[in-house]
């Protein structure tokens, strides 16, 4: 349950789009992932391996099997076959570098935690069993608290927070493990304005710091705004690349079936047609 | 509220017998049941916190009703072993076996089957149960002679403990209580929000099962001293009554241990003051005491709160989520 304070920091970000041969190692490379519930494969026969130091959104129509390839990415949820590694190293060798931000539909709103208690369970593998949380502690919790603009709301019971407030208290818990790769499931779904202003933000945040960031993202018309590269899927892989070549009419249309009418870079009725 | 405590107080001499129970001074054998059950109390409150924040108050009813045939086929093979079928540690290992294998049956069926969790501890706790009043019957016919007291395991008993039963049930609650605050952080993050706990490398299922395991070394430890059918009660209702004190699991779990503690120190201590008064009955009934007062007068959370934010508020029903 110990952390290795002298990790290397990150790598240093990476221009979009550059030759293969000059890029670092992938912080989350799938190989042949097959997901299945049931008789229908949601994650069929998936490869792709994610750009250090971007920004990358995952998207595909409801149902395509987005949620589940980050859960089973990481263990979550068991694959019927694949690969994952991280930083070209099996996954349980490098779950400390990585940051998980689950949709908050599985949350008991009841249960007895503040804001501040949420954030310092981003820190119980570096606290161990019996370690005792000390003020130096706290400090950076609270520091993580500041960075998402909840520092007001630390003592507050999670489930009095509303949803967006919700949402930048597990991005804070997500910060306090000051991991390398953000892995986040729709972070900005059912998320207020000012939120998802502030969400942006800090992911750009650590992305500009040398971090990477993989999202379950739904909103198409936002894409290009928020994202570097983007990766297409409908249950198998349809394309991986920069937002400028990658999120292509044509793409589009293998992913979501053609039944996206408008434009992708500022189309009006994406957010209607999921 | 004095006046009916007035009316309902016992006699002189049953207070004076109160007093002494409560500090300590009936005895040897009797402080030491009386300390043991604290400790048990101590113990089966702080369990039961992730008993209730994991969803799963109600496995530990079925995995205590199914103590009671290992109870049964225990005292049988110490019997025919030739030894004393009463011995407290070979009925303990007894109870916790069968324990064990309805821990198991729930989990299996809940897993294995299309049979819902309430449908499978429906299924284990009758099934057990049931097997265990027959093998009782049995035992009663038996030449042993010696089968009095098993039925004591049902509501639990104090009379008539041996001091290395005391012993054996303060040791056992004390390491139980050890082991819930050291696996504390991985029960509360599984509790919680087991992906994130899964992607942090956490096995949640190993852990989930440890705190069932956990609940139920606290069924079968203290079945002497609470009785198999009433202990779930011990350990729900003081982190029930906890919760409504404090939005904190580290602050949560103290008030419910002290809860627990207070319920079993004075339970025992009560029971000890009278012949035949049955211990586990009232253990759980002060531990109801400490819920319904939380219920009442707890700050934010209690009833009374309540009702005073919402006239405050002007209109019923304007409280917060």
């Amino acid at each position: 349950m110990k952390i290795d304070s002298t990790r290397p920091k990150a790598h240093a970000p990476v221009v979009a789009g550059m030759p293969a041969a000059d890029t670092p190692p992938s912080p989350l490379e799938i190989n042949g992932l097959t997901v299945s519930y049931g008789d229908t494969p949601a994650v069929n026969d998936v490869s792709v391996a994610f750009r250090s130091g971007a920004m990358t959104a995952i998207i595909g129509p409801n149902g395509a099997g987005k949620s589940t390839l980050l859960k089973s990415a990481l263990g979550i949820v068991a694959p019927l076959s694949g690969q994952v590694t991280c930083w070209g190293r099996p996954l349980a060798r490098q779950r400390h570098r990585i940051a998980y931000v689950p949709q908050r539909a599985a949350i008991d709103w009841e249960f007895p935690a503040r804001a501040l208690d949420v954030v310092l369970m981003g820190m119980y593998r570096e606290l161990g069993l019996l370690r005792r949380v000390r003020a130096p502690h706290l400090a950076r919790a609270m520091s993580c608290l500041a960075r998402v603009g909840m520092e007001d709301f630390a003592d507050r019971q999670i489930g009095r927070l509303s949803g967006g407030q919700q949402q930048r208290v597990f991005l804070a818990r997500a910060l306090a493990q000051g991991a390398d790769l953000y892995m986040l499931d729709e972070p900005l779904a059912g998320v207020d304005a000012a939120t998802e202003r502030a969400i942006i933000a800090v992911l750009k945040q650590i992305v500009a710091e040398g971090g990477t960031v993989i999202a379950v993202h739904h909103d198409l018309a936002t894409v290009p705004g928020y994202f570097d590269r983007v990766f297409l899927m409908n249950a198998h892989a349809i394309a991986e690349g920069p937002v400028a070549t990658a999120f292509s009419r044509e793409n589009l249309d293998l992913a979501y079936g053609g039944r996206l009418a408008p434009d992708p870079a500022g189309a009006a009725g994406a957010r209607d047609a999921l | 509220m004095a006046g009916v405590w007035r009316r309902t107080r016992p006699g002189q001499r049953a207070r004076a017998m109160l007093s002494e129970a409560l500090f300590l001074q009936l005895g040897y054998n009797a402080t030491l049941v009386t300390i043991g059950a604290a400790l048990l109390g101590v113990a089966a409150g702080v369990t039961g916190v992730f008993l209730v924040l994991g969803k799963r108050a109600l496995v530990s009813d079925a995995v205590s009703h199914a103590t009671l045939p290992g109870i049964g086929l225990a005292f049988i093979a110490m019997v025919m072993a030739g030894g004393d079928g009463r011995a407290l540690p070979g009925l303990l290992l007894g109870a916790a076996a069968s324990a064990g294998v309805g821990l198991l049956g729930v989990s299996w069926l809940t897993r294995r089957t299309r049979l819902g969790e309430d449908a499978a501890i429906g299924a284990v706790l009758s099934v057990f149960f049931g097997a265990g009043v027959v093998l009782l019957t049995v035992i009663q016919t038996m030449t042993a002679g010696r089968q009095a007291g098993l039925e004591t395991f049902l509501l639990g008993s104090t009379a008539g403990m041996l001091r290395s039963d005391a012993l054996v049930i303060a040791l056992a609650g004390a390491l139980v209580l050890g082991l819930v605050l050291a696996l504390r952080r991985p029960m509360t993050l599984a509790a919680f929000d087991p992906d994130f706990a899964i992607a942090q490398g956490l096995n949640v299922r190993r852990i989930e099962l440890a705190a069932m395991g956990l609940a139920m070394a606290i069924t079968v430890i203290g079945l002497k001293i609470v009785g198999l059918i009433l202990i779930v009660a011990l350990l729900i209702i003081p982190p029930v009554a906890a919760r409504f004190w404090s939005d904190r699991v580290d602050h949560v779990l103290a008030l419910s241990g002290l809860f627990g503690g207070i319920s079993g120190y004075g339970g025992a201590a009560l029971s000890a003051t009278a012949p035949g008064l049955p211990t586990g009955p009232l253990i759980v009934l002060l531990a109801f005491a400490i819920f319904a007062l939380s219920l009442l007068a707890a700050p934010r959370r209690g009833v009374l709160a309540t009702l005073m934010r919402r006239r405050r508020a002007g209109a019923p029903g304007a409280g917060g989520r």
